[in-house]
């Protein structure tokens, strides 16, 4: 690549005004979106986002049945029903499968939403789990549970250490697994829970309550307080929406038989139980509005040589054809990228800052996170435009060219938002669509052990950050080839 | 004006490149919309769906091919030239616009018509097999439902007015690839920036506010749950064409080509 090509591929750039002005309005409308995002939204006085150990914001709203344990000590108990109702329509409950359904055995540091704990309970579809610190999962001995086949669980604390076991019979014991539970303290509550996370209907979610039915209660070491105490754990949340109508959680009979009807969930917080959480992807939503004008820049960049018939004194002053397109790809992506870098620079901190200041709450991420995110922008809009100008030099024709570009990047994301578009195909759309390297702004993630709806308009997208980008950059990078082989073999 | 209408139509007829725009807008809206609805599925429960507003989905695509078509009628001669040769030919200037935008007008709603009927079309056909019947309160599509004849007229009208907002563009801009630029990021950007807008004030206001919300015209259940009424948001679609048409004159008529 001589530096003379490119050299003159830089002064054509910034010596177009329009060009530069493009260029412009793509980085400040990423910082306009960012601003709209930030002051719109107004989320005072709302109730804070319950937060587990690592910082990330959590789902803890369960009916929970406790008598404080002092030190080590174990508790031990049956279970021989777990059933679940959904409601249909207003005051119309029906028996249905919440596979996440939770009943079980739980010790945890108090009652307040967030902390620590560890517990071993059955699910409505997932045979017997093991969970800790909100994100961890482990499954035991698999099957659901009936007055015929019922689970006998038991929780073991020694220190720090919280170990679960499960048995078909109550004599045979297997280990399901052990945590380390930070943070507990030395008096812990320990006792009975069950939880109904929101159950997924197609494209939408309806919250669900569940009744477990318990026997044989059984603890051992000190335990203070006379008798059992049950409330729900996080009546008011954001990652809760509230038991059903008509319903509410309980606990009923002695200690040979209790049943206990909760709802909520112990997991990590997702899309669809924090609706009213922000990410740092929609602060960047103004990247569409900036490839509109990278992408019209980008195939002007081109076409403008062939309108004006510059094309021809380019190429007769340049050191090759396909030499002069690498260059002009080269200045191009360049410029883009850093107009991408210095927009979402920008509109990161100042859309959060609003946000936040707002009442907003932002799902957190890592500081390498948003350093991806802003990269991974920058070079989106990158690609788009070596992806514009390569479209531009095959068909030689700036309005076909922009209109080609736009549709194909910004179409399937269009699709993608349709609210009954279902899942499978959104996703083959965010895998196979030049809009898949919308993955770049992606900060959340999938849990196995929460049913939600994980579509690309949420938030979840099917393929890596990097992957996703990949996509569109294989694109830009085919048609760069074919636009070298035709400008190589055209007449100009 | 007859002589400008001709010369127009003689334009248009003449060259490959409209007709292939035309037909483009046609198979890229029956695609689409044929697309959406053998992918969509209906549930025993009912699913609440808009069988009209979604077997008309395809004109979200099909809007692009008439936007160039209607950018390049004056940006491509911008481009060539050939706009110093009109405007000696028609020297009121605003008459040329005017039947520009005659001629536009007239392809587009011909072309759109055939479109619009084309997706009912393949909904009718597609859609009782995805699970949208009777039975589940979806009766097939017909032009009979006073509704469904409402969205597929507005459709037909919302093409139009888009063609005209683009001429007025373009015309502004005179620059086919700029015009087609801003013409699309109006079209595509406002649903968007509706969707990061927390406060629902706000956001009912950007989603009444843009070209697209011409769109309404296409709902047929749930009307009062829309931001915009039918026919006032292709109101705001017209007023947008109008507004464009107008500066569009203003700047034809005041500076030079």
């Amino acid at each position: 690549m001589s530096l003379q090509a490119l050299h003159a591929e830089w002064t054509k750039f910034r010596t177009v005004p329009g060009w530069v002005t493009g260029m412009v309005a793509a980085a400040l409308l990423v910082v306009l979106f960012a601003l709209l995002a930030g002051v719109s939204s107004d989320q005072k006085g709302a109730p804070p986002v319950p937060a587990g150990p690592g910082g990330e914001p959590v789902t803890d709203s369960f009916y929970f049945v406790h008598r404080p344990l002092s030190g080590n000590g174990a508790i031990t108990v049956s279970v021989s029903a777990l059933t679940s109702s959904i409601p249909t329509g207003p005051a119309d409950l029906r028996p249905g499968l919440v596979p996440w359904a939770k009943a079980g055995l739980i010790i945890k540091d108090g009652t307040r939403q967030g902390s620590p704990y560890a517990a071993i309970m059955v699910t409505g579809g997932h045979g017997v789990r093991m969970q800790d610190g909100y994100v961890n999962d482990t499954s035991g001995p698999s099957g659901p549970v009936s007055v015929g086949s019922p689970r006998w669980l038991r929780l073991e604390r020694s220190g720090d250490t919280i170990t679960g076991y499960a048995s078909a019979d109550g004599a045979h014991w297997t280990k399901v697994g052990a945590a380390r539970v930070r943070g507990l303290g030395p008096t812990a509550q320990a006792g009975l829970f069950v939880a109904s996370p929101p159950s997924v209907h197609g494209m939408s979610t309806r919250g669900s309550v569940s009744t477990a039915v318990f026997a044989d209660l059984r603890g051992e070491g000190r335990w203070a307080g006379d008798g059992w105490t049950g409330g729900q754990v996080g009546p008011e949340s954001p990652t809760f929406a509230g038991y059903p109508q008509n319903t509410s959680g309980s606990f009923t009979g002695s200690d040979g038989r209790l049943t206990v009807t909760g709802a909520g969930d112990i997991a990590p917080a997702v899309r669809e139980t924090l609706p009213t959480g922000g990410t740092v992807g929609e602060i960047l939503t103004g990247t569409f509005a900036a490839l509109i004008a990278v992408i019209v820049v980008g195939a002007l960049f081109v076409t403008t040589e062939y309108r004006t018939n510059l094309i021809h004194v380019t190429l007769a002053a340049g050191p090759g054809r396909i030499r002069i397109l690498m260059a002009k790809a080269i200045v191009l992506g360049a410029v883009t990228f850093g107009t991408g870098l210095a927009g979402a620079v920008a509109a990161i901190p100042l859309g959060e800052g609003l946000a936040r200041a707002n009442g907003v709450y932002i799902f957190p991420v890592a500081s390498s996170t948003e350093l991806r995110v802003v990269v991974g922008v920058a070079a989106l809009l990158a690609a788009a435009s070596v992806l514009a100008l390569s479209i531009g030099t095959i068909v030689r024709h700036g309005a076909g060219a922009v209109t080609a570009v736009i549709v194909a990047v910004v179409l399937p994301y269009i699709l993608m938002a349709i609210p009954f578009m279902p899942v499978r195909v959104s996703t083959w759309l965010a895998r196979v669509t030049p809009a898949a390297a919308f993955a770049v702004q992606q900060t959340l993630v999938e849990h196995h052990q929460v049913a939600s709806i994980y579509k690309p308009s949420n938030g979840y997208y099917p393929l890596g950050p990097w992957a996703g980008l990949a996509v569109l950059a294989g694109y830009a990078a085919v048609s760069l080839a074919v636009a070298a082989v035709l400008l190589h073999r055209r007449d100009a | 004006m007859t002589a400008a209408l001709h010369a127009e139509w003689t334009k248009l007829r003449t060259v490959a490149g409209p007709l292939w725009l035309l037909l483009g807008a046609i198979a890229a809206t029956v695609a689409l919309s044929a697309a959406t609805a053998s992918v969509v599925t209906c549930g025993s429960a009912g699913c609440g769906g808009d069988t009209a507003r979604l077997s008309l989905i395809g004109v979200q695509l099909g809007q692009a091919p008439v936007a160039v078509l209607a950018v390049l009628v004056i940006g491509g001669e911008y481009g060539t030239g050939m706009i110093r040769t009109t405007l000696t030919a028609t020297p009121r200037r605003v008459t040329a616009l005017t039947a520009k935008a005659v001629t536009l007008t007239g392809v587009v709603v011909a072309a759109g018509t055939v479109a619009v009927l084309g997706s009912l079309l393949a909904g009718r056909l597609i859609l009782p097999a995805r699970g949208f019947t009777d039975a589940h309160g979806h009766p097939a599509l017909s032009l009979a439902d006073g509704p469904t004849l409402r969205a597929a007229a507005g459709s037909i009208l919302y093409l139009a007015l888009i063609a005209l907002l683009s001429l007025g563009v373009a015309t502004i801009l005179r620059d086919s690839a700029t015009g087609i630029g801003v013409v699309l990021g109006l079209l595509y950007l406002f649903p968007v920036l509706a969707q990061v807008i927390g406060d629902p004030h706000w956001q009912r206001l950007v989603q009444r506010a843009g070209p697209g919300a011409g769109l309404a015209v296409q709902a047929t259940t749930g009307v009062r749950g829309l931001p915009i009424g039918p026919w006032a948001g292709l109101g705001v679609t017209a007023g947008w064409a109008a507004a464009a048409l107008v500066a569009a004159a203003l700047f034809l008529h005041n500076r030079d080509a």
